[in-house]
C-alpha cells in the first residue's frame, strides 16, 4: 500500500521530531544547550512577547517554551497557553493599581513635565539601528563586566519606586471623564473561562487584546492610525515596571503580596467627544495593559480599545472598530492553529470537490455542445 | 548548589508532568458535559463554550479532542479516524495524546468495538448502534457563515430560522452552474429548525445523520462551539423540490460504479489516487476498517 501517503503516520510523526530534535542540537560539540536564565536575560523582550502572548505569568515555563520552540514565538506562546489549560482557577485577585508599580520606565507623549519627571529608562527608542560589530566575539569577560559596571556607577537609590499617573493630573483639569466607579465594581469577564458572545463587555476585550499575538494587534492597530480609523491618539503615559500582586489570605482573607508581575501598561488620550447627559466634552481614553515589556502591543491595544469603545457607541466604520472582527482576529494561538491545519490531508473533501467540479464542467460541456448544434 | 539546582528541576518536571486523567482540570470537562446536555437538548444549536488550549494546533481537532476528553472514562473503548484512516498522521498523534492522558482506556480500529468514536471529516460506512457516540471535529461551526460573516448578525438569523439567504446561495449556483456547488459541510436542517454545518464530511456522509440511532456530538475548538445531533432525529440537508439533494457520484464513463480495487466494494466512499508505478487512476474504499471488513468478507466468501 505505499502509494496511499496516509498511511504510516505513527513512524512518520516520531521521525520528524526526532529530525526537529537534530536541528535543534546540530552545532554538535561546539554548541552549548541554552539555559533558561540565558533566554530570559539575553532574549528579554522575546521573554517578555511569549508571557504576554502565552497568557500566563510563569517566567521559566515560558523560558522553556521558547527553547523546546526553537524561538518560534507562536509555537512558544502556544505551549505556555496549553499548559495554562490545566490548571483549574483558584483564587481571583482583587483589582490591582497600576499606580503602585516599580516603574523601570515611563514617558509622555503629552506633556513635557509631568509629575515625578520622565524616565527613558531601557529602551531602543533612540537607538541608531547599526550592527554592533563588537559583538560579533563577545567575551564572557566583557560580557559580565558590564553589567557590574553599570551597577557601580549608577546610584538607584535616588530614584523612587512609584510615580504619579499623568492621567490623574489630566482628570484634576477636567479634560477627562471622571473615573466609571461603577464599572470598576462590575467582576470582570474571564475569557479563559467563559467564550466571546457579542457584544462583550470591554473588560472582555481588553483581555483578550493583553494576550494577542503582537503582530497581529499591532497590524490592525495600524489600519486605524493610518487612516482606516480616527482616533488621533496621544500617549499620556507608557509605564513599563514591577507591579505587586495581592492575593487574600487562605485563613485571615487579608490582602497579602504574593509577587510581582513585569507590566506595559499604555493609557492613550483620543478625539474628545459631546458628552451624551449635555455636559461639557472631554477627552477620550484608551488603555492598553498587557504582561512583560512589550511596548508597540501595550499602544497598538490601547489604540484599538478607543476604537472598539467607538465603534461599539456610533456603529462601526473601519474592521478596527468592530468588535467581532478584531477581538476574532488577533489571538496567535488560534490563528496559527488554522493556518496550520491546512497542512493535513483534505483527500475526502477535496475528492468532494472534485465530484462537484467534474459534474459542473460535464454540464457546461453539454449546454455547450446544444448551444453549438443550435447555431448550424 | 549543584545539586539543590537538580533537585528543583526534577521536582519542575515532575509537577509538569502531573496532568489529570484526560489532561484537562476535572471543572473544564464538568462545562463542558454541561454543553453537551445543553446541545442535545436544542437539537442543531451551537453552544458557545469556554473551548481550553490543547498542546495541539487550533484546526487540527481541539474541538472534538476536548469532547472526547471530558467523556471519555476507564470503561470505554475508542477509535479515532482522520480522512477514514485510523493510520493517518493526525489520528495517530490524537489517539496516542489520549492514550498518554486517560491511562486504563482501550482503543481500537474497529467500529464495532468502539463505543466513543472521534473523527475528521468521515461518518464510518459500517451504521452506529444506539451504544455508540461519534465526536465530530469542526472547522467552522456554521452553515450561514458562507453568507454572513458576523456571528453576532447569524446567531439573530438562526433563532429566527432565517435560511433565505442560503437558499439563495443555492439558487444562484444552480442559475451560473446548474449545479448546486457545495461538496463538502453541507448544510443540514435538524429537527425542522436549526441549520447547522456537518462538519467537513463529503455528501456521501450526510444522510447516514438522520434518524441515527447513535449520539452525534460536533466539538469546534477555535470558534468555541459544541453541538449536536440526538439519536433518532430528523436531519435534512437543504434542497429544493426540483432539485434533490445527491451525493458523491462513483460511476464511471459508461454509467458503471466504480469499486474498490481492494476489497471489491461496490457501495462506499472511494479515494482516488494515481498509482505511481503504472501511472493509472486508483479507487480505494476512505474508511480503511470498512475496507478491511469488505476483505475479509470477500476471503471468506472465496475460502
Amino acid at each position: 500500500m505505499g502509494y496511499v501517503a496516509i498511511k504510516g503516520g505513527g513512524q512518520a510523526i516520531s521521525g520528524a521530531e526526532k529530525l526537529l530534535e537534530f536541528i535543534r542540537t546540530r552545532q554538535g560539540e561546539s554548541g552549548e544547550p541554552l539555559d533558561l536564565d540565558t533566554i530570559e536575560n539575553q532574549l528579554y523582550f522575546l521573554h517578555s512577547r511569549i508571557i504576554s502572548e502565552g497568557g500566563l505569568f510563569h517566567p521559566k515555563l515560558a523560558s522553556l517554551a521558547i527553547k523546546q520552540s526553537l524561538g518560534d514565538t507562536l509555537e512558544a506562546a502556544f505551549a505556555l497557553r496549553a499548559y495554562r489549560s490545566t490548571k483549574p482557577r483558584l483564587v481571583e485577585s482583587p483589582v490591582i493599581d497600576t499606580s503602585n508599580m516599580r516603574v523601570i520606565r515611563r514617558i509622555s507623549a503629552s506633556f513635557k513635565d509631568i509629575p515625578g519627571g520622565q524616565m527613558l529608562g531601557a529602551s531602543t527608542d533612540y537607538a541608531l539601528r547599526l550592527m554592533r560589530t563588537e559583538l560579533l566575539d563577545e567575551s564572557p569577560e566583557t560580557f559580565k563586566a558590564v553589567a557590574s559596571k553599570w551597577l557601580d556607577e549608577n546610584r538607584h537609590d535616588e530614584i523612587p519606586d512609584t510615580f504619579p499617573k499623568v492621567l490623574d493630573a489630566l482628570r484634576e483639569e477636567g479634560l477627562l471623564p471622571p473615573v466609571d466607579e461603577a464599572a470598576a465594581e462590575k467582576t470582570p469577564f474571564d475569557i479563559t473561562r467563559e467564550p466571546l458572545i457579542f457584544p462583550v463587555p470591554r473588560s472582555a476585550a481588553l483581555s483578550t487584546m493583553a494576550r494577542a499575538e503582537t503582530g497581529s494587534i499591532l497590524a490592525i492597530a495600524y489600519s486605524n492610525m493610518r487612516g482606516y480609523g480616527d482616533i488621533h491618539p496621544t500617549v499620556a503615559e507608557l509605564r513599563v515596571g514591577y507591579l505587586p500582586v495581592m492575593l487574600p489570605h487562605p485563613i485571615t482573607g487579608e490582602p497579602i503580596e504574593v509577587g510581582e508581575i513585569l507590566m506595559t501598561e499604555c493609557e492613550v488620550v483620543a478625539m474628545y467627544e459631546d458628552d451624551e447627559e449635555g455636559g461639557k466634552p472631554t477627552f477620550s481614553l484608551g488603555y492598553g495593559a498587557c504582561f512583560g515589556h512589550n511596548e508597540v502591543k501595550a499602544i497598538s491595544m490601547s489604540v484599538l480599545d478607543r476604537a472598539l469603545q467607538s465603534g461599539i457607541k456610533n456603529g462601526p466604520t473601519n474592521p478596527s472598530e468592530d468588535p467581532e472582527f478584531v477581538l476574532l482576529h488577533i489571538d496567535g494561538i488560534d490563528s496559527m492553529g488554522f493556518c496550520t491545519h491546512y497542512k493535513m490531508p483534505h483527500y475526502v473533501t477535496f475528492q468532494s470537490d472534485m465530484d462537484r467540479l467534474r459534474n459542473t464542467q460535464d454540464k457546461h460541456q453539454e449546454q455547450d455542445t446544444q448551444g453549438g448544434s443550435e447555431n448550424v | 548548589m549543584s545539586s539543590e539546582v537538580n533537585t528543583t528541576a526534577t521536582q519542575f518536571r515532575q509537577a509538569s508532568a502531573e496532568y489529570n486523567f484526560g489532561f484537562l482540570d476535572e471543572y473544564a470537562k464538568k462545562e463542558v458535559r454541561r454543553s453537551v446536555l445543553k446541545a442535545i437538548a436544542i437539537p442543531g444549536y451551537q453552544v458557545p463554550y469556554s473551548s481550553r488550549e490543547m498542546p495541539m494546533g487550533r484546526g487540527f481537532g481541539t474541538g472534538g479532542l476536548q469532547l472526547t476528553l471530558s467523556l471519555i472514562g476507564k470503561q470505554d473503548t475508542l477509535k479515532v479516524i482522520d480522512q477514514g484512516s485510523d493510520d493517518s498522521v493526525n489520528a495517530v498523534n490524537l489517539r496516542s495524546f489520549i492514550e498518554m492522558t486517560c491511562p486504563g482506556i482501550d482503543t481500537t480500529t474497529k467500529v464495532s468495538e468502539a463505543n466513543l468514536i472521534q473523527s475528521r471529516h468521515r461518518i464510518p460506512e459500517q451504521s452506529l448502534r444506539e451504544d455508540q457516540v461519534i465526536v465530530l471535529q469542526v472547522p467552522y461551526p456554521d452553515a450561514l457563515v458562507v453568507v454572513e460573516p458576523s456571528e453576532d448578525k447569524r446567531k439573530i438569523m438562526h433563532g429566527e430560522a432565517d435560511y433565505s439567504r442560503l437558499l439563495v446561495k443555492l439558487y444562484e449556483d444552480i442559475v451560473k452552474f446548474n449545479e448546486i456547488t457545495i461538496s463538502h459541510r453541507y448544510p443540514t436542517r435538524i429537527n425542522g429548525h436549526y441549520v447547522l454545518d456537518p462538519s467537513p464530511i463529503p455528501r456521501w456522509d450526510v444522510p447516514k445523520m438522520n434518524d441515527s440511532k447513535a449520539l452525534i456530538l460536533f466539538g469546534a475548538g477555535r470558534e468555541k462551539k459544541i453541538y449536536a445531533v440526538p439519536p433518532y432525529t430528523l436531519a435534512e440537508p437543504l434542497e429544493f423540490d426540483d432539485v434533490p439533494f445527491r451525493v458523491e457520484n462513483f460511476n464511471d464513463e459508461n454509467g458503471q460504479r466504480r469499486v474498490c480495487h481492494r476489497c471489491g466494494c461496490d457501495h462506499s466512499f472511494l479515494d482516488e489516487f494515481v498509482d505511481a508505478r503504472s501511472g493509472e487512476k486508483l479507487y480505494q474504499c476512505s474508511d480503511s476498517d470498512y475496507c478491511d471488513e469488505q476483505l475479509k468478507l470477500k476471503n471468506g466468501g472465496e475460502r
